[in-house]
Parts: C-alpha cells; structure tokens; sequence
C-alpha cells in the first residue's frame, strides 16, 4: 500500500499550468526527493497532497484513501517558510501545535524532549521564540513537524539556514523515521542531501515530471560516454578519444562510440601510467538538475 | 481533546493576554473616571464664581425699576447717569453695569457692561437680571403669586399610556436611553476590538505561513471556529467588566452630575436583545473579518480595508444628536434592518420607542440570514485565498473563486 499516491494531478493558475499530469507514489520506509526548478510546481503539488487546494484534474490518495480530515493527525508538514507564535516558548509551542494532531499532553513533552536533546535545543525549552535565532527556531518547528510521530512527513527546505552539526542531527532524524517504516518526501534544492538521504527522485520542472526513480538508476540514466581519469603520469597516443576536457584536477575523456572504457583503461595500462582514479562519467544529480532545468534553475 | 476547543482555549488566553486588549478593557472605565473628575473640577472652579455675590449697577431710563434691588446672589444699585455708573465700576464699587434703555418696552433690549472676558452671559445671572426686570414691570398690576407663576420654569411631565389607557411600564424619558447608549457604545467598541484581533491573528499567521502548519492539523471550519468563538467570549469579557464597573461609575456620575441614576430605566427585553444582538453581530462582524483576513497578506492590509465595514457600524452613534431628536424618522428603521448597524441602532431604539414585532422579527432575520450567507461564501474566500500571498486579489478573482468554489 503506497502511504501517497498521485495520479496524472494538473493544476493551473489562470493561464499558467503550474502542475502538468503529476504521477508518482511514495510507499513506507522511502524518502522521495522531490527537486526541481523554482516555480516547477513543486509547493502545488505539496499542497494538493496536503488538500490545502484542490486539483483541476487528477487524484491523490493519503494512505490508500482520498484525503481525510483524521488523516491530519497522521502528516506532519514542514513548509518553506516559517513562522511561529512570537511569545510563547519553545516547549508551550511543541505542546500546542502537538496537541491539534491529537497528541497528549505528557507523551508530547516526553518525545519533546528526547527531540530537543538530539538537536541540541533542550536548554532553550523555556525561551520564546521571539528570542531565539532563526536557526534555532527552524529546528523547533522541525521537533513540531515530527513529534507526533506522523506516518507521513513532508518536509519543504529543512536544512535551509542550519549549521552542518544540526544539519546533521535533523538528517539524522530523518533516516531514523525511513528506518521506522515511516514516508517522507523531501523537498529541497540541496542536491547533495537528496543524493545522500533519498531512496528515489522526483524532478519536476514547469509541473512536468523530467526525471523519476532510483537515485543510481536516474544517475545511470544520464551517464555519457566518457571517463575521467586522475594521474601524475603524463601519457598520450591513446586511440578512440574525440575530445579531453579538463576539469580540477582530473581530465574527462569523451570516448567515440566504439570505443569502451575498458579499452582506453588496457591502452594506459599499456603505457605504464600510473592511475589514481578511473571511473565511468555518471553525473551527479545536480549536473542532471542543471541539464534538466537549464536556465530556469535557482 | 476536541481541536475547536483547543483552538478555542488557545486563542481566547492570547486574546486576553494583549496589551492592546488589556489597555482597552482598563481605559473605558478609566476614562469615564477621568471624564467624570474632569466635569467636577470643572464645575467646582466654575461653581464658586456663580455663587459670588455680584452687585450690578444699573441706568434706569423708564423710571419703574426701583424694587426687587435684592435677588439673591445679584444686588442690583440704581445710579443716575451712565458717568456715574461707570465710575463706580472703575473704582470697583460694582461688579457690571447694565442700561434700561427708555424704548425698552418696545426693544425688549438692554445694555450690559462688565470688566469680565464672556462668551455669552451666563444662563443663572441671564435668569436673574430677566426675574428683576419683569418684577418690576408687573408689580402695580399683576399679584406676587402669579409673578413667580409666570418667573418658574414650565415642567412638562409626559407620563406614556398603553392602548387600554392604562400607564404603560416603559416610559420613554431620557433615562431611558442612557443604558441602551452606553450598551451601543460599549458594543461598538467590542465588535471593533474582536474584528481587528481576527483580522490581526490571521494576517501574522498567514505573514509567518504558521497558517499552513495549521492547516495541516485542522480544517479551515474548526479554525475559523475556534478563533470566531475565542474572540467573541474575549468580547463579550470584556464588555461584562465594563458593565460591572458601570454601577459604581454611574454613581460617581450620578453625585457629580446631579443624581440622574434615579431616573436610569432598564428597557423591557433589554437583556435578552442584549444577548442576541451582541451574539449575532459578533459573528457577522466576524465574518467579514474572516473574509478580510483571507484576501490581504498582511495584517496592516487587513486592518486598512476593515475600516469600511467598522466606520459603517458606528453609524449610529455619529447620528446619535439626530436620533434623539427625530426618533421616529424613516431612517433607523432602515439602520435597524441593515446588518452592519442592525445591533446597534436597534439597541439604541429599544431605548426611545417601541419596535413594532415585524421590524424586531426582520432585523434578526436579516441579521441571522446574512451571517449563513456570508459565513458560507467567507469560508470559501478564505479556502481559496488563504494560501496566496504578495498580492490582493481583484474583485473579479474573488467572484471567481466564490462562483467556482
């Protein structure tokens, strides 16, 4: 049973089509990394999963039924940007936003405080958001977003504006709640955190989907026929290369097409130079992301 | 718990705990204080001056105005000639110096003289100098008795009959309206303050897009729900504490003023009208600011376009002067049935006339249907609109948005 599926889901703002035949599913224990292009249709689509808007065609399906209001206590949604209630403090805002997803009192402030030691935040419990930094107020509306242990979490930008050490708790987290059984789709321009926590990729770029699947499998897809190769060695003669690119460090062949790589590899090995690195040219999700999305990217 | 009353609890305790609304609920009942010291300090350093002796010479040019010279707080002294008068004035033998002039009878004009800075003479001595004057014209021909008959001020009693001629139990005197003014008043001030704190706590949520991690916890009905309710019991608080307060300010008032409070009269029905027009325009007043708050991106915006339905309620108590004087006119019973001044001019109407039943019946009706209408197509305003932010919709969006909804 997929925890959230969407079917050819369009929606359009006056004139523009800001979500064009959206299909995609999330099923428990994955990570969906849903990237793309400012005004893709990325904060549309997160909408209409959350029934925040309806769409002009298409459907979505929350834990195998269409969006219901006791399906609330079950999501927990980060969005993009944030904000909380200026004067109360950290654990009062916990306790209230925890309490609407039906959460009581005493388990709120028990998993609160185990969330707030692993971020490092369990000393300003008491303080008012007003008086925390914008840093530490991302982190307690991340704690909100998931301390009513939600079986589906959508997360907009979580690591925006946080230090690589809390970065690395709130991944952590993250990882935490795939190995639960729990659904989450990550929404992010951080092409890095994607390749490093999720299990597969949505792209979207103007409400198409342009790239969809296995992070490895997507990367694979867009492998080009090249190596790179780094060396101390100088070398030349080798056969079948139709163009060298050099890059930091490193040099790319761009290999004719009846040429392997294994071939150019035996023609080093040949000369006696001496490898460092050899590898198959597969780019990297943000290469892909920057082909995909062209001049439309961030 | 149940999520409306836990929107409910927390929106009602920050409602409260406002600067703003604590200032408003501290300054009525301060400010009618003060207002109240202010007329007693005024009038005890005006009062002691009116109870001067004062001693008014006076030029008689008919030659009759020679008795009645002792009146109280004013003695009159005839003098001979205007030159004599005014030099007792200057050397301050005399406070002020008025001339009969010999076509007086005719003029009914007199001249007067005073050292002193005036607007206008002042009503006591105005009375008293006219009280010597027409003593002294009538006292070869008209008896004592009837002078003073004719120098006491009319009182015209109104004592109101019922249809079988029986006295009615709700007479119409001014002590009637003044509970059914202060209640509009105090009402006004409360829809305003409920309206604003809506329009406040929903533009700072949609600011900080808070708005959306509610929205994925409740609906936008539960919301709207906890947040109308929560202010409108802050409200209706509030307006008990300014009533509460009231009986020891209408008794400061009252020994200040002249001790109107025994005339004060409670409407019949007053309460329970009290009641549901202070419900009814709560939630119409709230549902405007619903419909507000879902449009604007800002609190400031919202604040801004409210003006036009909040300066519309308190039509009635701009035309309040014209309401007393011409309580029968056409006109409130239009204000009486237009929801936005529905609850107040009715309330302020219970006060001066019976409402016939069919205008009391259509303005709750009217009341209660534009709330339903308004409350549904709010909430569809608020479901469209509520996520868009930056910019103000058109009003052509808006029709839209409600026909497509």
């Amino acid at each position: 049973m997929a925890v959230v599926e969407v079917r050819n889901l369009s929606k359009s703002y006056a004139d523009v089509l800001a979500v064009d035949d959206l299909t995609f599913s999330v099923e428990p224990g994955e990570i969906l990394g849903l990237i793309g292009p400012n005004g893709a249709g990325k904060s549309s689509a997160i909408k209409m999963i959350l029934d925040f808007m309806k769409p002009d065609s298409g459907m979505v399906m929350i834990f195998d039924q269409p969006m219901q209001e006791t399906f609330k206590d079950r999501i927990g949604y980060l969005p993009e940007e944030r904000g909380l209630y200026k004067k109360l403090t950290a654990m009062q805002l916990i306790l209230y936003l925890a309490s609407l997803k039906g959460m009581d009192k005493k388990t709120a402030e028990e998993r609160a405080n185990v969330l707030l030691e692993r971020v490092g935040m369990l000393e300003n419990k008491d303080k008012k958001n007003k008086e925390m930094s914008k840093g530490m107020g991302q982190l307690i509306q991340f704690i909100i977003t998931v301390v009513h242990d939600p079986d589906l979490v959508i997360l907009d930008e979580p690591f925006s504006g946080l230090d690589p050490v809390r970065t690395e708790s709130v991944q952590a987290i993250i990882r935490d709640l795939r190995d639960q059984g729990k659904s989450v789709i990550l929404s992010t321009h951080q092409m890095n955190k994607v390749e490093e926590l999720c299990d597969n990729v949505l792209m979207i770029n103007r409400g198409k989907t342009v790239l969809y699947g296995g992070i490895p499998a997507s990367r694979a897809k867009f492998r080009k026929h090249s190596v790179r190769i780094e060396t101390d060695d100088n070398w030349s003669g080798i056969e079948g290369i139709i163009e060298i690119k050099k890059l930091n460090g490193s040099v790319e062949l761009i290999l004719e097409p009846e040429i392997t790589p294994e071939q150019i590899l035996d023609q080093l090995r040949t000369q006696g130079v001496r490898i460092n690195r050899f590898e198959v040219t597969t780019p990297s999700l943000n290469e892909i992301f920057l082909e995909l999305a062209g001049r439309n990217h961030e | 718990m149940n999520k409306v009353l836990l929107l409910f609890k927390h929106e009602f305790i920050q409602a409260i705990k406002k600067p703003g609304y604590i200032i408003l609920t501290l300054l009525i009942p301060v400010l009618a204080l003060v207002v109240i010291g202010v007329v007693h300090l005024f009038s005890s350093m005006i009062g002691p001056a009116e109870n001067e002796l004062s001693r008014v010479g006076y030029v008689d040019e008919i030659g009759i105005f020679n008795a009645f010279t002792d009146q109280g707080l004013i003695q009159f002294v005839p003098f001979i000639s205007e030159e004599v008068a005014f030099a007792a004035l200057l050397d301050s033998e005399i406070d002020e110096i008025i001339i009969i002039p010999s076509d007086f009878y005719t003029t009914i004009s007199i001249q007067r003289y005073t050292m002193t800075r005036e607007l206008e003479t002042p009503v006591g001595k105005r009375s008293i100098i006219g009280s010597f004057l027409t003593r002294n014209m009538l006292k070869d021909d008209v008896s004592p008795d009837l002078i003073d008959a004719v120098l006491t001020p009319l009182k015209l009693n109104i004592t109101r009959l019922d249809e079988d001629g029986s006295v009615s139990d709700s007479q119409g005197n001014i002590g009637n309206i003044i509970i059914p003014s202060l209640y509009a008043f105090l009402l006004s001030m409360a829809l305003m303050f409920g309206s604003n704190s809506l329009i406040s706590g929903l533009g700072e949520e949609k600011e900080s897009r808070l708005i959306e991690v509610l929205f994925s916890s409740v609906s936008v009905n539960q919301m709207l729900t906890g947040k109308v309710l929560a202010l409108g019991a802050a409200g209706l608080l509030q307006v008990l504490l300014w009533l509460a307060s009231s009986p020891l300010i209408l008794n400061l008032a009252s020994s200040v003023l002249g001790g109107f409070l025994m005339f004060i009269q409670i409407p019949s029905n007053f309460i329970v009208f009290g009641v549901i027009y202070f419900v009814l325009g709560y939630l119409l007043f709230s549902m405007l600011a619903v419909t507000i708050g879902g449009i604007v991106s800002t609190a400031a915006d919202g604040h801004n376009l409210s003006m036009l339905y909040i300066m519309a309620g308190y039509i009635p108590l701009w035309t309040f002067g014209a309401f007393i004087n011409f309580p029968e006119s056409p006109i409130w019973v239009v204000l009486s049935l237009f929801p936005i001044t529905a609850p107040t001019q009715t309330m302020l109407r219970l006060g001066v006339s019976d409402i016939p039943a069919w205008q009391m019946v259509s303005s709750i009706g009217i009341l209660v249907l534009s709330i339903a209408i308004g409350q549904y197509l709010s909430v569809k305003i608020f479901r469209t609109f509520m996520l868009m932010y930056g910019k103000r919709p058109k009003v052509k969006e808006i029709f839209r948005a409600l026909k497509t909804a």
